[in-house]
């Protein structure tokens, strides 16, 4: 008898321990999947789940059960959003947050929960620096940076009457500020437009009339299509070189076409990089989703890859925060740019390059790399941030 | 003083299903932490809150027959003006409630001044009109953060003894102000006041043959409605820790107009359960497929085109 | 500033006023005439849009997407017109207001599932694409072509309203819709085709608009507020008040988007000035609005009595 209960004792502990192994961890996915920034959010998405599924619903060994959640591209929306991942849904994890301002939205209540935000995209300068978290990783860029390449790039090719424009919300403002910091001289002006204004032709005469040497600009998605669509028509497109960041991505270029030829872009990654884990990541996003993935998606895909190490490295028990914090902190992964370490701001340190517009063997428009930028550069504000 | 001048039958079957309905939704934070559900709390604060609200439209809508598009505009007012405050470092609650009560019972008073010279789809368009301004005002306040909106460090400090910190507090605060609320416009409609506003929405000319300065009135009742759509802004300032001009925008006008027509209006109770349905509905809708909106907007259609007396009308 | 430069400022106002037009003048007719508040007029502009989009996506041919957007748009509003509107006709503004509210929500889900939630985007049509030359200054060939339509259906509704009986029986009835139908007029097939002509204006102005905007759910929503304030500032029912309350709003807009940043820099710091200043010149508007309802609210140029 006594035999019979401990028995049965015994697969109870193992079918509760079994059970606790089974629980998946749950992951908010917060995106822009609707509007004209729509494709970014579903590319990082699609890049997040190609992880995911190629490990047939796993991460790091351990089940997950991702919850995509459409931030519309509004902060108070994304607010509830948070409120009901985190008290309803209690997810762990949250990823993805492609916009800045959502972010800033966000930010305090995710880590002031103690919720684990990995971020792939949006990583304005407040934090990351002094509002750094521990809770907080980025495996993208922080938003200055992929303007600084742009940036130094400028100030290599020696323009002197630079005209700059971008949206007016935290990343316009951190993309423009981070050009200045590289290309070291002052800006011939600074245009700042409405967030949700399409229609640049009043702006793009104002341009026309000052004549500069070159053009930074910085609009993410569908502003891009709609500025680069404009620069054509206006007749400026030719006649003064257009710089760019975050401006042409893949999706656009389905758009945009032969338009986006002559446009410089500057960023960490491009589709032509030959390294071992970038070439599976090309082959298997086309092969899934017939399409070639934007440098969000390959961001994106490094934050899955992370979330891999990670949760292995803790065999799946995120519940105990420091290990699973040391973990995420270690990044050992197979980075779409080959090297990957983070700073002790836990953004990334990497390098960055400039890239033109041109056609891939199978006669698509992709970015293709022009030059290498910057060697390890790691962000501006890492300094203001107190972690070690 | 008598606290109900008129007989209210306590026992007739509406009256009862009201105070269960009341009683229910006080005992929300108690189940909800049975069920170890947080979120429904947030969820029924973000109810009550919008119930006010609809509330304070139902004064000028319900009962005086106008029209407002713009209502949100309040809503908008308390909540930066928690947050604006906030940021400047005064993060005391009486002095919140009070400069929300006092500014947007100003401002109503002053755009009532100006809308009330209008009728009809004028006094639409105008209340709009006010409401989008002060919708791009706070898209152009940078400093406040402008369209990305403004982060609240912590909530309105109403002293240590009632303290807001945690939702189901917010939550019983919210629903006191409520019941205030309910009780004040039982009150108000009843009295003279009332009557007067009233008599105007379905017969304008008699009550100015009568001698009524209707307009008078009209402002009175609009400043009131104004204010109490403030009260509500700050609640959801506070409840969300975030302010934004989107609580400005004309389609939140537009869903407080829904809640009212959908609970009944010129109801004391209607505006609240218009709340609680609409919200409810949202959710719900939400969770089976995200085009919930097919099937709500069709809703609206039918509401407008044989709710009139909505919900509460339905249980007379 | 050049003269070159106001000039293409006033051309970039000009041609939002137009785009305005076409919405406003269809919206002016049915609440002057039949009086009935038209929320849904924006998912009109919308459906517009996306069936243009689509068939120019499809066909390559500008005037395809242009028969596919008006007829479409006209097919589809009078279907929604028979069968849900026609029974708010003799209903306050209010059921009004909130039914054609529920459309717009409902058409604005509607597109997402049908075309995604992401945006389409429209090419100008081929010959369009680059640039044209007016009195010196570069302007886009395309959006010259909307200012070159805008005035011709401008002049067209002109055209109409003075010297066709059709046009007669709507000045009429823009000045008193009760004796016209009275006087023995059809006045139910007066108000459907009042009601088609403004959802063929309104596919012709999305149409119009989606190579320079975005084609998005909701595209309709912002533009209609600003539809209602040209309505209300030119005199509703009235064509003419529709066409210089456009014209006056879409100048102001654009101009006021462009100079008044310019001018707040003189005071404030230059990213403050630049989100003040659209922002100010949107209030404007408003403001305007405000002050002709207040001191004229039968419109600065209302339909004659």
């Amino acid at each position: 008898m006594k035999r019979l209960k401990l028995l049965a004792f015994g697969a109870a502990m193992l079918l509760c321990a079994g059970a606790g192994a089974q629980q998946p961890i749950k992951i908010g996915f917060i995106g822009v999947f609707s509007g004209p920034q729509g494709s970014l959010g579903q590319d990082m998405y699609d890049a997040f789940m190609l992880v995911v599924e190629r490990n047939g619903g796993r991460l790091g060994g351990a089940p997950v059960e991702v919850l995509r959640e459409d931030s519309q591209l509004k902060p108070e929306v994304a607010n509830q959003i948070v409120d009901k991942l985190i008290e309803k849904d209690r997810v762990s994890i949250i990823a993805g947050v492609t916009f800045s301002h959502v972010m800033m939205a966000i930010y305090n209540k995710v880590v002031g929960a103690e919720v684990f935000l990995v971020g792939s995209n949006a990583s304005p300068s407040p934090i990351a620096g002094a509002q750094c978290s521990p809770f907080y990783f980025q495996t993208g860029v922080q938003n200055d940076q992929r303007a600084e390449a742009t940036g130094k790039y400028a100030a290599d090719k020696g323009y002197k009457r630079v005209y700059a424009m971008a949206p007016n919300y935290q990343a316009g403002k951190d993309f423009v500020n981070g050009f200045k910091r590289l290309y070291k001289q002052g800006l011939l002006e600074e245009v700042y437009t409405p967030l949700n204004q399409l229609d640049f032709q009043a702006e793009l005469a104002q341009l026309a009339a000052v004549n500069p040497d070159a053009v930074f600009v910085f609009y993410p998605g569908g502003l891009g299509v709609q500025f680069v669509r404009q620069w054509r028509q206006s007749g400026l497109a030719g006649r003064i070189p257009l710089l760019s960041s975050a401006t042409i991505d893949a999706m656009n270029l389905n758009a945009l076409q032969e338009a986006a030829v002559g446009v410089v872009h500057g960023s960490p990654w491009g589709p032509d990089f030959d390294n071992p884990a970038n070439r599976r990541f090309m082959a298997d996003f086309e092969k899934r989703y017939g399409r070639i993935p934007s440098e969000y998606a390959a961001m994106s895909y490094d934050s899955a890859q992370l979330l891999d190490s990670a949760i292995g490295k803790v065999k799946g028990n995120v519940a105990d925060k420091k290990a699973f914090q040391a973990a995420l902190k270690a990044a050992e992964f197979q980075s779409i740019r080959g090297k990957f370490r983070f700073n002790h701001n836990q953004l990334p340190i990497q390098d960055f390059y400039v890239f033109g517009i041109g056609k891939d063997a199978k006669g698509r428009y992709v970015h293709q790399t022009t030059a290498k930028v910057l060697t390890d550069h790691q962000d501006a504000y890492h300094s203001q941030c107190p972690m070690k | 003083m008598t606290w109900f001048p008129e007989p209210v039958s306590l026992r007739s079957p509406r009256a009862i299903a009201v105070m269960l309905f009341l009683l229910c939704l006080g005992l929300v934070p108690v189940v909800a932490a049975a069920l170890e559900q947080s979120f429904y709390v947030t969820l029924a604060a973000r109810i009550l809150i919008l119930g006010l609200a609809a509330c304070g439209l139902n004064l000028v809508l319900g009962y005086g027959g106008l029209v407002s598009f713009g209502h949100s505009l309040y809503v908008g007012l308390g909540a930066y003006v928690v947050g604006i405050l906030s940021f400047h470092g005064i993060g005391s609650g009486w002095v919140h409630l009070g400069a929300t009560i006092a500014l947007c019972g100003l401002v109503a008073f002053l755009t009532g001044l100006v809308c009330l010279r209008t009728s009809g789809m004028a006094f639409i368009m105008i209340t709009l009109a006010f409401a989008q301004m002060f919708f791009f005002l706070g898209v152009s306040l940078k400093q406040y953060g402008g369209d990305d909106g403004l982060q609240i460090a912590t909530r309105s400090d109403f002293g240590a003894w009632l303290s807001i910190e945690t939702n189901s507090a917010l939550y019983y605060l919210t629903f006191a102000l409520l019941l205030l609320t309910l009780y004040l416009s039982w009150r108000f409609v009843h009295a003279r006041f009332g009557r007067v506003l009233r008599g105007a929405k379905s017969n304008l000319q008699r009550m100015r043959v009568l001698g009524f300065p209707v307009a008078r009135y009209q402002v009175v009742a609009y400043a009131v409605s104004g204010a109490l759509c403030g009260i509500a802004g700050m609640l959801l300032a506070n409840l969300t820790r975030f302010v934004s001009p989107a609580y400005m925008s004309w389609t939140l006008s537009g869903e407080l107009i829904v809640m009212v027509m959908l609970g009944g209006m010129a109801t004391i109770v209607g505006p609240l359960l218009g709340a609680v349905v609409f919200v409810l509905l949202e959710t719900v809708l939400a969770a089976y497929t995200q085009h919930w909106m097919l099937v709500l907007g069709p809703i609206i259609v039918l509401i407008a085109r044989f709710a009139k007396r909505g919900l509460y009308g339905l249980l007379k | 500033m050049t003269w070159e430069l106001a000039f293409l400022q006033a051309l970039n106002g000009l041609q939002y006023g137009l785009l305005l037009f076409l919405l406003a003048a269809g919206l002016t007719l049915v609440l002057g005439i039949m009086n009935f508040v038209n929320l849904a007029h924006a998912s009109l502009y919308m459906l517009g849009a996306y069936l243009g989009a689509s068939a120019f996506a499809g066909s390559g041919s500008f005037l395809i997407a242009g028969a596919a957007a008006v007829f479409g748009t006209l097919a589809i509003g009078l279907a929604v017109e028979r069968t849900t509107l026609l029974a708010f006709y003799a209903r306050d503004h209010l059921d009004q207001v909130l039914a054609t509210f529920g459309l717009l929500l409902f058409f604005n889900e509607l597109v997402r599932v049908i075309w995604g939630p992401q945006s389409m985007y429209m090419r100008p049509p081929d010959g369009f694409t680059g640039t044209v030359s007016l009195f010196g200054a570069l302007y886009p060939s395309y959006r010259f072509l909307v200012i070159v339509a805008g005035l011709a259906v401008a002049l067209g509704m002109y055209l109409l309203i003075h010297y066709t009986r059709i046009g007669m029986l709507i000045r009429a009835g823009a000045s008193n819709a009760r004796m016209v139908s009275v006087l023995g007029v059809n006045i139910r097939l007066l108000n459907t085709l009042l009601f088609g002509m403004g959802a063929a204006l309104a596919g012709l102005a999305g149409l119009m608009a989606a190579p320079i905007l975005a084609v998005q759910p909701g595209m309709g929503d912002n533009v209609l507020i600003v539809v209602l304030v040209v309505i209300v500032i030119g005199g509703i029912g009235s064509i003419r008040g529709a066409f210089f309350g456009a014209l006056i709003v879409g100048v102001v807009d654009t101009v006021g988007r462009t100079y008044l940043p310019l001018a707040l820099r003189q005071v404030a710091e230059r990213t403050i000035a630049d989100a003040a200043g659209p922002a100010l010149a949107s209030m404007l508007i408003f403001l305007f609005m405000a002050v002709v309802l207040a001191f004229r609210p039968q419109g600065l140029f209302p339909a004659r009595r």
